[in-house]
């Protein structure tokens, strides 16, 4: 099962905003709950996330235990060229994850 | 023909009245909103004495949450933007929540379309405040008051 599901246009029109969402699969543990045997659950949180497109930073967000478990984000990003489109996060436990989709302007 | 007049007149009057009062309503909400900034220390701590504009930003979340583990939350920026000032941050602080500062979205490069969805986490009723800081060092705020049944943080799981 993939990490994360991205949602973008498959053709954006240039120099004209176009709507990104991404959804990732991640528990964004608070740290405040505790396990079974009273024991607590260490904290765990999707903390960066960084968008790019073609290399270049776009967006990016510092994420906290208040954001809900599998972090939906949607913003938008202007293409003045086709190309990739990146996205990189790392959680507490300094695991991370990455996708990446093509975007054509048309 | 004396007691139809007086009638009108108390009539003209409390019009008066409640056109004041509505206009006096309108300044309300801002005011308010300044004042329940000091109810967040963490937002306090944040402006360091700088004082937002009540303007711009629109913070959508619903009134009244069923359930605080997941309550879907947008904030919008109106522009234009270009040539002018641009959107670099905007801090999403929370009144109740065990960690203040939610989330800090950032835009490093200039933007004709600020908007930002996502889905928070509340740990009861509360006011959640949006603030927007501009490349000038302007600041925009937005404030959005939510009731929430079943608060996060307290499955106990």
């Amino acid at each position: 099962m993939p990490d994360a599901r991205v949602h973008v246009p498959g053709e954006v029109p240039r120099g004209k905003p176009f709507e990104v969402r991404i959804l990732i699969r991640h528990p964004m543990e608070t740290g405040y709950r505790t396990d079974d045997a009273g024991k607590p659950i260490a904290r765990n949180v999707l903390s960066t996330f960084a968008c790019r497109y073609n290399g270049e930073a776009v967006f990016s967000a510092r994420l906290s235990s208040g954001i809900a478990a599998n972090p939906y984000l949607r913003f938008f990003v202007t293409a003045r060229d086709s190309g990739q489109l990146t996205f990189e996060w790392i959680d507490d436990s300094g695991v991370r994850g990455g996708e990446r989709v093509a975007v054509t302007v048309v | 023909m004396i007691g139809r007049g007086s009638r009108r007149l108390r009539a003209r009057r409390r019009l008066l009245q409640g056109g004041g009062a509505l206009a006096l309503a309108r300044w309300l909400p801002a005011y308010a909103a300044d004042r329940d900034l000091l109810d967040i220390p963490a937002l306090s701590a944040f402006l360091a004495g700088r004082s937002p504009r009540w303007e711009r930003v629109r913070l959508d979340l619903p009134q009244l949450a069923d359930n605080g583990q997941a309550v879907p939350m947008k904030i919008a920026v109106d522009g234009p933007f270009a040539p002018g000032p641009q959107v670099r941050t905007i801090h999403l602080f929370s009144q109740r929540n065990p960690v203040p500062e939610m989330a800090v979205f950032e835009f490093p490069v200039p933007l004709e379309r600020i908007e930002v969805e996502s889905r928070v986490r509340l740990a009861g009723t509360q006011r959640v405040v949006a603030v927007v800081a501009m490349s000038d060092g302007v600041l925009f705020a937005a404030g959005a008051d939510v009731i929430v049944t079943i608060d996060a943080c307290m499955d106990g799981t």
